[in-house]
């Protein structure tokens, strides 16, 4: 009796229905014989087994246990746009990955990804980067569309652009592809929201050219039956400034990836972000930040609250090139546990190589002040909502490092939607 | 309105007691100065009258119009009409001045089945209240007395005080960190606030606050109990001849 002495472990529910789907989509997912191969070699990643916790980007959030289950792929169903962060704004609209109708936009292309992905286009930014890059294998075996917006050098867009990707439930798969030209300047806000059981993979691409200008929200707010697997990949080129906004509002297991490279010289990064944490979710995230050249500054803050029995991650890599000299970065990640069965974990991590530099990080976690309560309190304002207050003070200060109102409005409006549904 | 029996009450981490048998009884309209050495206990007073936690009665009751308040949390004494203007005022990140007026005023307001003020109403009384207090508007656009000066911090306590017309008001130390000009325009904020159904009891370690905000008692508190009481005169005498020689007396 033969005995397979290599058979490979076997294979998670999880991973068999990625599997399958695969086997079940590929005729009908675009792609040159190149893009074809990429999307095999993906699978075969996945079918070797979704990264545990031994894998050391995913210590914190064992992949392969905590994705349980993954929902049949649904055919593509047409969901509506929903009302835009910012008054005004662009929307371009995504369902279940694939883009829909696309505004035109003085000074900026709009474009669909499904016949660059045909061509082949996409394939060599479309590789998995790196081994433990889970969310980029999924994302490339599946992706069938998405949304590409250029905009021209030198042009200043006056309202945002609002990338929606919309599910209603089933395996999601939606890329965007971004680039702001030389001396340009642009806000976008990444919208991922949906209803219905769903995996998700969202991978965006952000190229932010020398001098140019632009804003980057992410606003994450899906149903707790959704697995949201995300990242963001953006090159910052000389003197250049991109500020990432992150707002996790939702979502059963989310993993938000962010791979910045501040690649011109000069060029500042900020990130800023809050995790909304409740129920017994599961949300990571991770940064690997690049110091590829000199003078360049960072600066990321990060804040959590923590209810329920919520999980939390935050990975915050920051590696100076030899070449990076006078580079100044600072990360902080401060978290409010407001209970006893929730967690949230800190990884930061400096890697450095050049001589000349400052960089540091510092992690809080804490309670509720309570002599702030007290003082609360003591002018009349029951615990709760005094405690609403504070917390949402604590969110409040980051959001408001944005400066500009009409971005931090609406995102103080959807921190009060939160506690509405949540408090 | 204010009846504080054989008050005894401890840090509630480590049992020290610190109020060891206090009795002190202020009426409607009357202004009682309290006044005792650093560490008596004076400021310890007023946090267990507002209710804070870190503190613990152990024995006797304090009575507000006739109802014991031992059992209510902060926002409700404050809902009574209790308000304690912080020796130390805190620092609170984030919450902007002039969002915690409109909550506080109108959580109170709810506590008492009142409708909420309009929102036109409030930014009159808070102008209103900041002009008389000579504070600038665009202070209260700032984070809760975050970088406020000390004297600013104190100037945005008698605000608060103008604004939420507690009926028992409790000063502790209003009068440390405030030149000489702005003791007065805080103090006059204090007298305007005067009438026969509110009652004051002000902490201070100086004679000068009592010449602005003239007393109808002045009470000593030391080692956690009130040693000795008597009139306005009893403030001179202690400015004079120091808690050592009125103490020596008593004992
Ligand atoms: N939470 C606390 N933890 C430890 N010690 C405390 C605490 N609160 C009060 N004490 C102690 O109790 C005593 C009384 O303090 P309190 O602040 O009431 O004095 P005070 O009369 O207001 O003094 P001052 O005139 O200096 O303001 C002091 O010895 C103080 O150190
Ligand atoms: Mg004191």
């Amino acid at each position: 009796m033969a005995v397979n002495m290599n058979a490979a472990p076997k294979l998670t529910p999880a991973e068999t229905a990625l599997v399958e789907a695969f086997a079940e989509k590929v005729a009908d997912l675009p792609g040159d014989p190149g893009m074809m191969l990429l999307r095999d070699r993906a699978v075969e990643t996945i079918r070797a087994g979704l990264p545990t916790r031994r894998v050391e980007s995913w210590h914190y959030t064992d992949l392969r246990r905590l994705l349980t289950d993954v929902p049949a792929a649904h055919a593509a169903v047409t969901a509506k746009a929903t009302a835009p962060l910012v008054a005004g704004s662009t929307v371009v609209l995504a369902t279940a990955g694939a883009a829909g109708k696309l505004p035109k936009v003085d000074g900026a292309r709009i474009e669909r990804l499904a016949t660059q992905l045909l061509a082949g286009e996409l394939t060599e930014r479309l590789a998995p980067k790196g081994a433990d890059d889970a969310v980029g294998a999924i994302n490339a075996a599946f992706v069938a569309d998405g949304v590409s917006v250029t905009i021209e050098p030198e042009v200043v867009l006056a309202a945002p652009v609002e990338l929606q990707n919309i599910h209603v439930g089933g395996q999601v798969h939606g890329r965007l592809s971004v680039s702001v030209g030389q001396g340009a300047k642009a806000i976008f806000v990444e919208r991922q929201t949906g209803a219905g059981a769903a995996l998700v993979s969202s991978v965006a691409e952000l190229e932010v050219a020398d001098e140019a200008e632009a804003t980057w929200i992410i606003v994450q707010e899906q149903p707790e039956t959704t697995t949201h697997l995300a990242q963001l990949n953006a090159t910052i080129g000389k003197n250049a400034k991109l500020t990432v906004f992150l707002m996790n509002t939702g979502g059963r297991l989310v993993r938000q990836e962010l791979r910045i490279v501040a690649a011109g010289e000069n060029c500042e990064f900020t990130l800023r972000g809050v995790n909304l944490l409740t129920g017994s979710t599961h949300t990571d995230v991770t940064m690997v930040l690049d110091h590829a050249a000199f003078g360049a500054t960072s600066t990321e803050i990060i804040r959590n609250v923590v209810l329920g029995k919520a999980q939390g991650v935050f990975q915050g890599q920051i590696r100076v090139a030899r070449e990076a000299q006078k580079t100044d970065a600072k990360m902080a990640c401060n978290t409010l546990l407001l209970s006893d069965e929730g967690e949230f974990s800190i990884k930061p991590e400096l890697e450095i190589f050049a001589d000349d530099v400052a960089c540091g990080h510092g992690a809080t976690v804490a309670e509720i002040d309570r002599n702030h309560l007290f003082y609360l309190m003591a002018r009349g304002i029951p615990e709760k909502e005094a405690r609403g207050l504070l917390v949402k003070a604590f969110l409040a200060e980051v959001i408001e490092e944005l400066g500009d109102e009409a971005l931090v409005e609406p995102l103080e409006a959807r921190l009060d939607a939160w506690f509405g549904a949540n408090g | 309105m204010l009846e504080i029996k054989n008050l005894h009450a401890r840090i509630a981490e480590d049992g020290t007691e610190i109020i060891r048998g206090l009795n002190l009884t202020v009426k409607a309209g009357e202004v009682a100065a309290i006044m005792g050495p650093n560490g008596s206990g004076k400021s310890t007073l007023s946090y267990i009258l507002a209710g804070r936690e870190d503190y613990e009665v152990t024995e006797g009751d304090i009575l507000f119009n006739g109802e014991s308040i031992l059992e209510m949390d902060p926002a409700e004494r404050a809902a009574k009409g209790i308000f304690l203007a912080f020796q130390y005022p805190m620092e609170i990140p984030g919450v902007a001045t002039m969002e915690f007026l409109k909550v506080a005023l109108n959580s109170q307001r709810k506590q008492r089945g009142e409708e909420p003020l309009k929102v036109a109403d409030l930014l009159a009384r808070v102008k209103k209240a900041a002009g008389e207090l000579q504070m600038d508007m665009g202070m209260l656009k700032r984070p809760l007395n975050v970088g406020f000066s000390g004297g600013e911090k104190k100037r945005a306590e008698i605000l608060q005080m103008k604004l939420l017309e507690p009926k028992l008001c409790v000063l502790d130390e209003t009068d440390s960190g405030l030149d000489i000009d702005a003791l007065k325009i805080v103090a006059d904020g204090v007298n305007a606030l005067r009438s026969p159904d509110r009652a004051m009891v002000v902490i201070t370690h100086y004679q000068r606050l009592l010449d602005y905000i003239v007393p109808d008692s002045v009470h000593v508190l030391y080692k956690g109990q009130v040693v000795k009481s008597g009139d306005k005169t009893l403030a001179h005498t202690l400015e004079a001849e120091g808690y050592a020689g009125v103490l020596g007396e008593a004992a």
